[in-house]
């Protein structure tokens, strides 16, 4: 423990960490490196929420929550290194919130009993949970992603996708290659053309991949993009004219910070969400009061309200309602992580408890149990207004296609299972 | 005083060649080697193993690769993020097509592979030196990573183009995979660090390093004298990646466990590994071990003394405020010495250098003591990389044979000690 470092530094014995009475939670974050763009009003959204608890109700169930953070610069090293660090103080739940350090964690997080929640992203298999038991990705996952776009495109080519071609702009990673075993199956189904165009880390050179584009004209472009090269991307796509309304990202490439720099000519880009956008309920009215007026907010407080930020606060939401919920089960308020993944097993989000938060209409309803640890699959699309200077939903929550997502599903997370000697069950 | 050669006779040429000729040094040496071995792996715990003891054994391997390649033999390499690459992924292919070989064979073997591949991409040294021979491996190290993810039968044609190391045993105890026990990767890394130490220094004081050094203080002459350019050379570029690709294998296989090849083994790593060459000391053994420490260490220190906040004793507390006022003390001598000098004065002729010294070690003693700054980490990753890029320069400039000579010119000066002239 870095206590024995202090010590050993020092020459001074110290106390024990900080009282044992508290809720841990680690916030993995980045605010530095060519992600730090998007790293940033997530972290804001995380902590603010979990401050928001503090402020006002004095925690969850009576118990003070004890924030943690820990820069990670997006890289995998660092990441096991704060979660190193920061696992024996007793961390409830950890949210990395890249892709590379989930497969560094999945392993360690099993080994040590404490749940990692990868919303949104992560390895999508471990939605079976009856392999992977400490892991969570609710509400929706890469392939939902995948899935989603392809039938928004679907409706938008008029309900046939037959001889259309579809272009993935990827980032060359395990995060970028995640839905292309999807994307393949969706394409022997409905018909339409792949074409894979990868960009390497962090993505600021695109150059050949958009000539690619211009020259092959795909129908349509998906997009699964982080941090620098969302920006380069849709600014590549502006400069060729690709038509806006045929563009659209995964829920990681559609925020603010992704559009504006390409100015007006980004109107009408699409991205797929799986919570709602803007701040226009009542939660936001206590997180101004009790968190931003008293000076407690994390960061600079200027991106309230943002998409990165809500997903961030939607996070801490989940969490703090999956902490309720274990408190429930086990009647006792100081819960362990061990404890802590009941309540994220049980989880289960409905329109009441949301409006109750103060986030009516917030997220899709859905509910996690052994079997599924990945929610539903719904999401919606979103849309750029840059007049407004907004992202806006234009389509209600719609489900993925389960047909095909669920038995890749099963394929993958058995293949791992055999891999590591995991015995499925529940 | 104790440190010194009187008294410790040599009676043969063995004796006087040996690697630590006086006896206070040896000593030292074999009591490091016994507290390493026979002590540290009964209080090691997760968190020193993965943060600090892990990735320093590992690089320290990379970094003595480096080293012979770079400041042994004087041919520049950006390929090492690469070469460590072909040793990870070796390394997954051979534990996942014979699972019931031993790891200990997989990770020579990944060596022997990664020396095979270095070869090839050392072929252009023949011809070409310097700066172009540093695009040359530059050039590799790009080529790998793109081959690694652009081929899928390097990662097994899995979906997501992550490798990742199934568990596998040494004698029945598991080196990798996640229930590995913090004493048996610690264990099973440091043999290899020890093991590569010992082969490159006795490589590079025998006939094989004298080649080397031959080559890299003036090629032309080697030549006139004897000294195969094609094979010195050669030989470098094998022996140097065999240690990268060994130190590639156990960054994955015992350190990470999962890798994704553009990440974990991009131009920042061929930066990293070169940077504790240059801070450690070119051609020296012990700057690879000095300059990895340095590179691992200092992120995670700053980061506890800076970013961290944790409760503390009273006595603790009661020291802080003590180091804070020594802090604040000699930062005052420090810049009135400044102001003097603006003025042409001197008080005392090294006071500035020592009270800012003295300042800088109260002030990260304060930090320490007082459990932390808790300072906003993006603040102290910016500060991070602040300190160690003003660290590059200063050693360029101030001493460019690196902590190597430091440590080498204290010693000197110890041995004279308390009778400098």
């Amino acid at each position: 423990m870095k206590r024995h470092l202090i010590a050993a530094l020092a020459g001074v014995t110290m106390m024990a960490g900080p009282a044992l009475a508290e809720l841990t939670i680690v916030d993995l974050s980045y605010r530095t490196g060519p992600y730090g763009a998007n790293g940033i009003p997530f972290s804001d959204g995380y902590q603010d929420y979990f401050t928001l608890l503090n402020e006002r109700d004095g925690g969850i169930g009576g118990e003070k929550i004890n924030l943690i953070e820990c820069e990670t610069a997006y890289n995998t090293e660092k990441g096991v290194e704060c979660y190193e660090a920061t696992k024996g103080e007793g961390a409830l739940v950890y949210q990395p919130l890249s892709t590379g350090i989930t497969y560094q964690l999945i392993p360690k997080v099993t080994a040590d009993e404490i749940p990692l929640h990868t919303m949104g992203y992560g390895r999508t298999s471990a939605k079976n949970g009856e392999v992977f038991k400490w892991v969570f990705n609710y509400p929706a996952n890469y392939w939902d992603g995948a899935s989603l776009a392809v039938k928004h495109m679907m409706e938008q080519a008029g309900g046939s996708l037959e001889g259309k071609t579809i272009a993935l702009v990827y980032h060359n990673s395990a995060y970028g290659k995640e839905p292309i075993r999807t994307l393949e199956k969706l394409s022997e189904k409905h018909g339409f053309n792949l074409t894979l165009l990868p960009v390497d880390h962090p993505g600021q050179e695109q150059k050949s991949q958009w000539l690619q584009i211009r020259r092959e004209k795909p129908d349509f472009v998906l997009m699964y993009g982080w941090g620098v090269m969302n920006q380069v991307a849709i600014q590549e796509a502006v400069n060729i004219r690709f038509p806006m309304e045929n563009f659209m990202g995964i829920w990681w490439s559609g925020s603010e910070n992704d559009v504006k720099a390409a100015g007006d000519r980004a109107d009408g880009y699409k991205a797929l969400t799986f919570h709602n956008l803007g701040s226009d309920y009542p939660v936001y009215d206590d997180i101004q009061k009790y968190v931003v007026d008293t000076g407690k907010a994390a960061g600079a407080g200027d991106g309230i309200g943002s998409v990165l930020y809500n997903r961030g606060m939607y996070a801490a939401m989940l969490a703090a309602e999956a902490i309720k919920t274990a408190q429930e089960i086990h009647g006792v308020s100081d819960i362990t992580s061990q404890q802590m993944r009941d309540g994220m097993e049980n989880l289960e989000m409905t329109e009441e408890k949301m409006a109750e938060i103060g986030l009516p209409n917030f997220g899709p309803e859905f509910k996690v149990s052994c079997e599924n640890h990945g929610g539903n699959g719904f999401g919606a699309v979103s849309q750029w207004d840059a007049e407004a200077g907004e992202f806006k939903l234009i389509t209600d929550y719609f489900q993925s296609d389960q047909e095909v997502i669920q038995p890749l599903i099963e394929e993958d997370s058995m293949a791992f299972a055999k891999e590591n000697n995991i015995e499925p069950g529940c | 005083m104790i440190y010194r050669e009187a008294g410790d006779f040599k009676t043969s040429y063995v004796d006087d060649s040996q690697t630590f000729p006086i006896r206070f040094d040896r000593y030292g040496y074999y009591a490091a080697l016994v507290v390493a071995f026979a002590i540290v792996p009964f209080v090691i715990n997760d968190y020193w193993v993965n943060a600090v003891v892990l990735p320093f054994l590992i690089y320290a391997i990379a970094a003595i690769g480096l080293n012979i390649l770079t400041g042994y033999c004087g041919q520049v390499s950006l390929g090492t993020g690469g070469f460590m690459a072909v040793g990870a992924y070796a390394c997954y292919k051979l534990m996942t097509a014979f699972p019931d070989v031993s790891i200990i064979i997989h990770v020579i073997l990944s060596g022997a592979i990664t020396a095979a591949v270095g070869v090839l991409f050392g072929l252009p040294s023949l011809r070409i030196k310097g700066f172009y021979l540093a695009v040359a491996t530059l050039a590799a190290q790009f080529f790998l990573v793109w081959l690694f993810n652009r081929v899928p039968w390097f990662y097994n044609y899995s979906a997501s183009g992550q490798i990742s190391a199934p568990e596998r045993e040494v004698f029945g105890v598991a080196i990798t995979g996640a229930e590995t026990a913090p004493w048996a990767a610690y264990l099973f890394c440091l043999v290899f660090t020890v093991l590569s130490a010992l082969i490159a220094r006795n490589l590079t004081r025998g006939m094989v390093g004298r080649k080397w050094m031959a080559i890299r203080d003036m090629d032309i002459a080697a030549e006139i004298i004897g000294v195969n350019p094609l094979r010195a050379k050669l030989s470098a570029f094998a022996i140097s990646s065999f240690f990268v690709g060994v130190s590639g294998a156990l960054f994955f296989a015992v350190y990470l466990g999962a890798v994704e090849v553009g990440e974990a083994f991009g131009i920042n790593k061929s930066f990293l590994v070169l940077f504790m060459v240059i801070i450690g000391g070119l051609g020296s053994i012990f700057g690879s071990f000095a300059g990895a420490a340095f590179l691992v260490i200092l992120p995670v220190f700053l980061k506890i003394a800076l970013a961290d906040h944790a409760a503390v004793s009273p006595v603790s507390n009661a020291l802080a405020t003590l180091c804070l006022a020594i802090f604040g003390v000699a930062l005052l001598l420090f810049l009135a010495h400044l102001v003097l000098r603006v003025f042409g004065r001197r008080l005392w002729k090294d006071l500035g250098a020592l009270c800012g010294i003295v300042a800088l070690i109260a002030f990260f003693a304060y930090a320490l003591l007082s459990g932390g700054l808790g300072w906003p980490t993006d603040i102290v990753a910016h500060v991070q990389l602040i300190i160690v890029g003003a660290l590059i320069i200063v050693f360029l400039v101030a001493e460019p044979h690196g902590l190597a000579q430091l440590w080498r010119v204290a010693k000197e000066k110890l041995r004279l000690w308390p009778f400098p002239h």
